[in-house]
């Protein structure tokens, strides 16, 4: 019997990235399993926007290797919403529809819209709602890609409090479905209300991961506990 | 100033006459231009979207070319065109020199690359916001094109329009490669200009209200249906 493909665990070995001679991620590894959501936190700067990129396959480490369980890493198999999403310029729906194949898009996406509770907006253009809108919509045209990995980068960064409960929420319900999320953030309490493991990044180094309960009741680093406490990282 | 309104009245009295003459002008003009704006839009969207998402040598001399030829001179245009069509030229033995069809071939080679020039701008622009979106969703290079001229097809608009002000304006490549000939390949401008010649100003610069009327006319259904486009498909 042959083992059914899948992107996990997803497996970094000493990674490393670097742009135009800045070195932003520094001998990474690190391993994410399925199961409960994996929390990337950490100040701006420290490297998580980039992380995400290359375990969704739009960046090529300079160094080391990335492992998605045992396929390769691909857009194809996981998707990332972005911090700042991009609308393209035609409708709610239609912006959901264009990342499904095939010939039922158009219906699948309505179902998705149905729930993220939008299906009110579906004809809006979708560059007119409002930011917490675009997410939601941003969320619905990430989980048609049907991924086995969900990232989301920061997707609550500008958000108010009712937003980014909807966001959460629907977070919440694509994990129920099977789907491993990957989230990064620098939002403790969002942390706190979502994680099941941490791995805490700063200046483009790993410097821990443990299940969420140690993370937040016994950091390991100074610099985990620093940030825990709400000091200013530089 | 009494030339002026004279004009202005005259204009208004040729439109309102249906005087064949005038329609037969018009349908010329109308005829060369669009069908020159439009074989420069199919070739200079797919050119500019190239230019726009291609990395290959030559590229940044490419696109310094096709701005440069934003200014192409149409006397020296239509000249060339003149030349390479004439009786003892290369492409003499068609023998389109003097014809509608030569005005058509002199304005795409002056639309052309407004239409590639301008259409690359848009598209570039648009696609280092979109890039990164796209590839994530899965969008191969065809796909992002097309996904790129659909996006920016309001300002794309404005590029084909730029392109038929360019092509209904002007003057200098078709008389000399149509000639000018009466019934056969005159046009608005040619008219105005011939007109302007024998010293009936007024005829001229009625001529040339009428022009007006119909780039103002063009321009206001493409205003029309941008602003409908906008409201049913969302941008």
């Amino acid at each position: 019997m042959r083992a059914p493909t899948t992107s996990l665990p997803l497996v970094l070995d000493r990674v490393g990235f670097s742009a135009g001679g800045v070195e932003i991620l520094h001998d990474l590894s690190l391993r994410i399993e399925p199961g409960a959501p994996t929390i990337i936190l950490g100040p701006n700067g420290a490297g998580k926007s980039v992380l995400l990129r290359l375990c969704h396959g739009l960046l090529s480490p300079s160094g080391g290797s990335i492992r998605a369980g045992n396929v390769a890493v691909s857009t194809e198999r996981t998707a990332l919403v972005f911090q700042r999403p991009v609308m393209l310029r035609r409708s709610v729906l239609a912006n959901v529809a264009y990342g499904i194949v095939g010939k039922h898009a158009r219906g699948r996406a309505s179902a998705l819209l149905e729930r993220v509770g939008l299906s009110h907006l579906a004809r809006r253009p979708a560059r007119k709602l409002s930011g917490g809108e675009q997410q939601r919509v941003a969320l619905a045209r990430a989980w048609g890609r049907n991924p086995e990995i969900l990232f989301l980068d920061e997707p609550t960064a500008s958000l108010d409090p009712a937003a980014t409960r909807a966001v959460e929420d629907i977070v919440g319900e694509i994990a129920a479905q099977g789907v491993k999320i990957v989230m990064a953030t620098h939002d403790l309490g969002q942390a706190r209300r979502l994680a099941g493991d941490v791995a805490f990044l700063h200046k483009g180094r790993l410097l821990e991961h443990t299940p969420a309960a140690t993370f937040f009741d016994a950091p390991r680093t100074p610099q985990a506990a620093a940030f825990l406490r709400g000091e200013l990282l530089t | 100033m009494h030339d002026l309104s004279h004009a202005f009245s005259l204009a208004l009295q040729l439109a309102a006459s249906g005087d064949p003459g005038l329609w037969q002008i018009v349908g010329l003009s109308l005829q060369v231009t669009l069908s020159a704006v439009a074989i420069s839009t199919l070739l200079g969207l797919p050119v500019g979207a190239l230019l726009a998402l291609g990395r290959f040598p030559g590229r940044n001399a490419l696109i310094v070319i096709f701005n440069a030829a934003m200014g192409l001179p149409p006397v020296v245009v239509g000249l060339v065109v003149y030349l390479l069509l004439s009786r003892s030229g290369p492409l003499g033995e068609f023998g389109i020199l003097f014809t509608p069809k030569a005005m058509v071939i002199a304005q795409s080679i002056l639309v052309f690359p407004i239409v590639t020039a301008l259409s690359r701008q848009v598209i570039e622009d648009l696609w280092a916001e979109y890039s990164e979106q796209l590839r994530s969703l899965g969008s191969n290079a065809a796909k992002s094109i097309g996904t790129l001229l659909w996006d920016g097809r309001f300002s794309l608009v404005t590029v084909v329009l730029a392109g038929f002000g360019r092509a209904a304006a002007e003057v200098g490549a078709i008389i000399i490669v149509g000639g000018n000939i009466d019934g056969f390949t005159r046009t608005m401008t040619t008219a105005i200009a011939l007109e302007t010649s024998k010293g009936d100003l007024a005829l001229a610069l009625g001529l040339g209200f009428v022009l007006l009327m119909i780039v103002v006319l063009v321009n206001g259904a493409a205003w029309i249906a941008r602003r409908a486009g906008e409201r049913l498909a969302g941008a």
